[in-house]
């Protein structure tokens, strides 16, 4: 191999594109990214809440508010991975109430909660494959496969468990699942959700892996024509994302102790404005893990903020849902601003398909 | 040119028309008539400009230079809507017709005739239909939803739309190419009889028989240009064959000479049902085996079959003597197969992505240690390869989609030459970029195949193929239709091959 070809320049001259890194080294680019603007924004939410909200800058309310969002920042990890392939599953939350509904059924019915967590790990795994399988195979949009899955796996939870609430569960395992880590008020799920978080961030930033999700998510045929099997790539997200969704459901049941099976209705929405608000994007192909711990951890701290400031929880919905419409609209703001900024961007010339 | 000038002029004409995508000049000087009551060919090879030519008249490009005339007067259509305007209408070969509506509300869409509270007055239209089709002389059903009408019957109704918008000017662009002989004759009698109520008719086709059958004078287009028009009494197949192909480019191309190893690749009896049947052939070390032919027969769906990225019926590959399973790129990769696909922007590259992404996608699994991916070994191979290469980007992390044509086609060499191939296939190798670069493709191939690879290569440039390959397969409508060697190939017995004519018959 090794064919050092030896010809001319061909006259065309390197594209100096607007794309290219700013100079002024690593730090000025970190600082241009989005997750950096996420995490910047995280900062001065903080500092603000800190003043004008009593009590907030306390370690209590930062244990608090990571008991709130340990469904959310679970569910996000692979929540970015299957959005960055530009897929998206909304049967999430309806995942943990299954789950949870279940928990609670099998509990009531006398199995030991050693043989019941494991059983719920994988029920959330088959159901996470089943979107995949209709994804994959049927060839289905997800955002379809996941609404219909939504709605269908929230009704099996009613069917299971009706509109009872089982809530008996042993001591030793709900007050386990709020333990505090040492004399501090921070619980040690934080630990979970951070390796996990690091798990979910070496596959995706640094694997083989990785590489093919953004490329997967930038054009799934391209990708397909570099030897990726796209398939069974957002299949076993599908599963991965199923299984993470028990394990929420798992927690969430313990932390509440109550099996519900309307348990997380709606944390969808939250766990997508999360995401998009951590700087993925939704047409896929962009984002990275960093951003969206960034955008659980500012959603939670918003939310907790105006809840100490005794806000309505209607306005609390207002509030995620208009965080998750400026996290879409505003990337394409800034890059219609720069764009003006820049007004020689090289346009790709329109490929003559003649023949 | 033409001998008796037309009494009036024309109803349409293109004067001295030209344009240019990027560098790339896809119309030159480009004169051409269409008279009443006359049907005009148009016959060029791959790449000679027909299309652009027609999506001019159709007011889908404006000319950089030149204009359109109608009736004499130079007209300006800035969007298809005034060419239909001014008469044109434009029959594609597979026409876009909206599949859940009818017949006959395909026809009228947009200004169906309506009865009193401005509701559609369905009686009046199914009428009219009737009246359009009893003018073609053909029998479709008005009231019936356009989903499941064959592609004749298809185009009979964007004909029957024609009609009805008073079309006087009728393109077809290669029309025949999805018809069965049935079809194409009933075409046929309906073209003549639009040319003998006064239309004017631009048929283009790649069926020489087909041309010399309908048409009263041929235009032949190479390269952008116009090379000429004559009465088809005029003509022979031979002549305008040697029309379309006659070209001076002979010293380009420097394939070395190899000595062929051993069998690489074998290809037995391929098919896909209905796209390509039973295709069969070899690749030694150190050959370039070309396959030649026109759009449509099925060469990029044979080379994406044998890569997996598409799926076939029945028949084998091997490589190297072991049978490759199907349908898997992964698999093709990993017996040493590479493929340069053919459209770059979609299929070879993933164009938001940076140069090193793209460049080292391929290697991936290669590159990393325990499933670990180091950034640094990542930057040191892409920056090999693209050096190797001489790729000019601005930088590594630059996207990919901000390099010109023939930078992006050295990505996509660099990011398969790096899995080391045994097999490189390359789908329209040098189809978009600069002269400068093409060249520089065409030295690499032939130094690769001197190291011992075994590349197949699918043009649609015949002087390419001429000039690189050792073994020529020519398809046409998906099978092979001839396989000569280096010494028989010329541009003459590749056209006859690719059109499916026989030398000694013509």
């Amino acid at each position: 191999m090794a064919p050092e070809v030896t010809a001319p320049s061909s006259g065309q001259g390197a594209p100096f594109g607007p794309d290219r890194a700013p100079r002024g080294g690593t730090l000025r680019r970190l600082l241009a990214t989005r997750e950096a603007s996420v995490l910047g924004a995280l900062v001065v939410t903080v500092i603000l809440a800190s003043f004008w909200v009593d009590g907030f800058f306390t370690d209590r309310t930062a244990g608090f508010l990571i008991l709130d969002v340990t469904a959310i920042a679970l569910i996000a990890l692979p929540m970015t991975l299957i959005v960055i392939t530009g897929e998206i599953d909304l049967s999430v939350a309806s995942i943990l109430g299954l789950t949870s509904a279940v928990m609670g059924q099998l509990w009531f019915l006398g199995l030991p909660l050693e043989t019941i967590v494991p059983l719920c790990l994988a029920l959330g795994a088959v159901l996470g494959a089943i979107n995949g399988l209709l994804v994959t195979v049927a060839g289905l949009p997800s955002l379809a496969v996941t609404i219909g899955t939504m709605a269908l796996y929230r009704g099996l939870a009613y069917v299971i468990l009706g509109d009872r609430a089982v809530a008996d569960f042993p001591r030793s395992w709900t007050s386990g699942a709020t333990q505090r880590l040492g004399e501090t008020a921070i619980p040690w799920v934080v630990l979970l959700i951070a390796a996990l978080a690091v798990v979910f961030g070496i596959v995706l930033h640094a694997t083989p892996i990785g590489r093919s999700l953004y490329a997967i998510g930038s054009n799934d045929e391209a990708a397909r024509f570099a030897g990726i099997s796209v398939r069974m790539t957002k299949l076993w997200l599908f599963v991965a994302s199923g299984a993470v969704s028990a394990l929420a459901g798992v927690f969430w049941t313990l932390q509440y102790s109550s099996a519900r099976a309307d348990n997380a209705f709606g944390l969808e929405l939250s766990v997508v404005a999360a995401v998009l608000l951590g700087g993925v994007s939704i047409f896929g192909g962009l984002g990275a893990l960093p951003g969206v711990i960034g955008g659980v951890l500012l959603l939670g701290t918003i939310r907790k903020a105006l809840e100490l400031a005794d806000v309505s929880s209607d306005t609390l919905s207002v509030v995620t849902g208009l965080l998750l419409v400026i996290s879409v609209v505003a990337p394409n703001i800034v890059a219609r601003l720069k764009e003006r900024r820049r007004p020689d961007t090289p346009s790709v010339p329109a490929h003559s398909n003649q023949r | 040119m033409a001998q008796e000038p037309p009494p009036v002029p024309p109803p349409l004409a293109l004067v001295g028309a030209a344009k240019s995508f990027g560098a790339v000049k896809a119309l030159q000087g480009v004169s051409l008539e269409l008279r009443a009551g006359e049907i005009h060919a148009l016959c060029g090879e791959n790449g000679a400009g027909k299309s652009t030519l027609v999506k001019m008249i159709a007011g889908v490009h404006r000319p950089d230079e030149g204009h359109v005339e109608v009736d004499g007067a130079p007209i300006e259509f800035a969007r298809p809507a005034d060419a239909q305007q001014a008469g044109v209408a434009v029959i594609y070969q597979e026409p876009t017709l909206f599949p859940d509506l009818s017949v006959a509300e395909n026809i009228f869409m947009g200004r169906q005739p309506l009865a009193r509270g401005r509701r559609i007055d369905r009686p009046a239209m199914h009428a009219a239909t009737e009246a359009l089709f009893a003018r073609l002389g053909v029998h479709i059903d008005p009231a019936r939803p356009a989903k499941g009408l064959s592609i004749a019957d298809q185009q009979l109704i964007e004909i029957a739309k024609a009609l009805s918008l008073q079309a006087r000017v009728l393109v077809m662009d290669e029309p025949t190419a999805a018809l069965s002989g049935v079809e194409v004759e009933r075409l046929f009698t309906v073209a003549r009889s639009l040319r003998d109520s006064g239309a004017a008719i631009l048929f283009i086709s790649h069926r020489f028989d087909e041309v010399f059958d309908l048409c009263d004078r041929i235009t032949v287009m190479r390269d952008g240009r116009y090379i000429s028009t004559d009465p088809v009494a005029e003509l022979t197949v031979d002549a305008v064959v040697r029309k379309m192909v006659g070209r001076d480019i002979a010293a380009l191309f420097p394939k070395q000479d190899t000595e062929p190893g051993e069998v690489v690749l074998e290809v037995e009896g391929l098919t896909r049902t209905g796209v390509f049947s039973d295709v069969g052939f070899t690749v030694r070390a150190g050959e370039i085996v070309a396959l030649a032919g026109l759009v449509g027969a099925g060469r990029s769906e044979v080379v994406r079959a044998v890569f997996g990225v598409d799926p076939y019926d029945s028949g084998r590959v091997l490589v190297n003597g072991r049978p490759l399973r199907k349908g898997r790129p992964a698999a093709a990769m990993a017996a040493g197969i590479a493929l340069v696909p053919e459209d770059r922007r979609q299929q070879g590259l993933v164009m938001e992505l940076s140069v090193e992404r793209n460049a080292t996608l391929t290697r991936r699994w290669a590159l990393s240690r325990f499933g670990w991916l180091r950034r640094s070994t990542e930057e040191r191979t892409a920056r090999e390869w693209t050096r190797r290469m001489q790729v000019k980007a601005g930088s590594l992390s630059d996207a990919v989609a901000t390099l010109s044509g023939g930078n992006q086609q050295k990505v996509v060499l660099a990011k398969w030459l790096s899995t080391d191939p045994a097999v490189l296939i390359v789908d329209e190798p040098t189809r978009g970029i600069d002269v400068g670069t093409k060249s520089e493709v065409h030295r690499l191939l032939s130094e690769l195949a001197g190291r011992g690879l075994a590349v197949v290569m699918v043009s649609s440039e015949l002087p390419e193929v001429l000039g690189m390959a050792d073994r020529i397969l020519v398809m046409h409508e998906g099978r092979v239709s001839a396989e000569l060697s280096r010494a028989q190939a010329t541009e003459e017995s590749v056209m006859y091959a690719a059109t499916g004519q026989r030398e000694d018959a013509a």
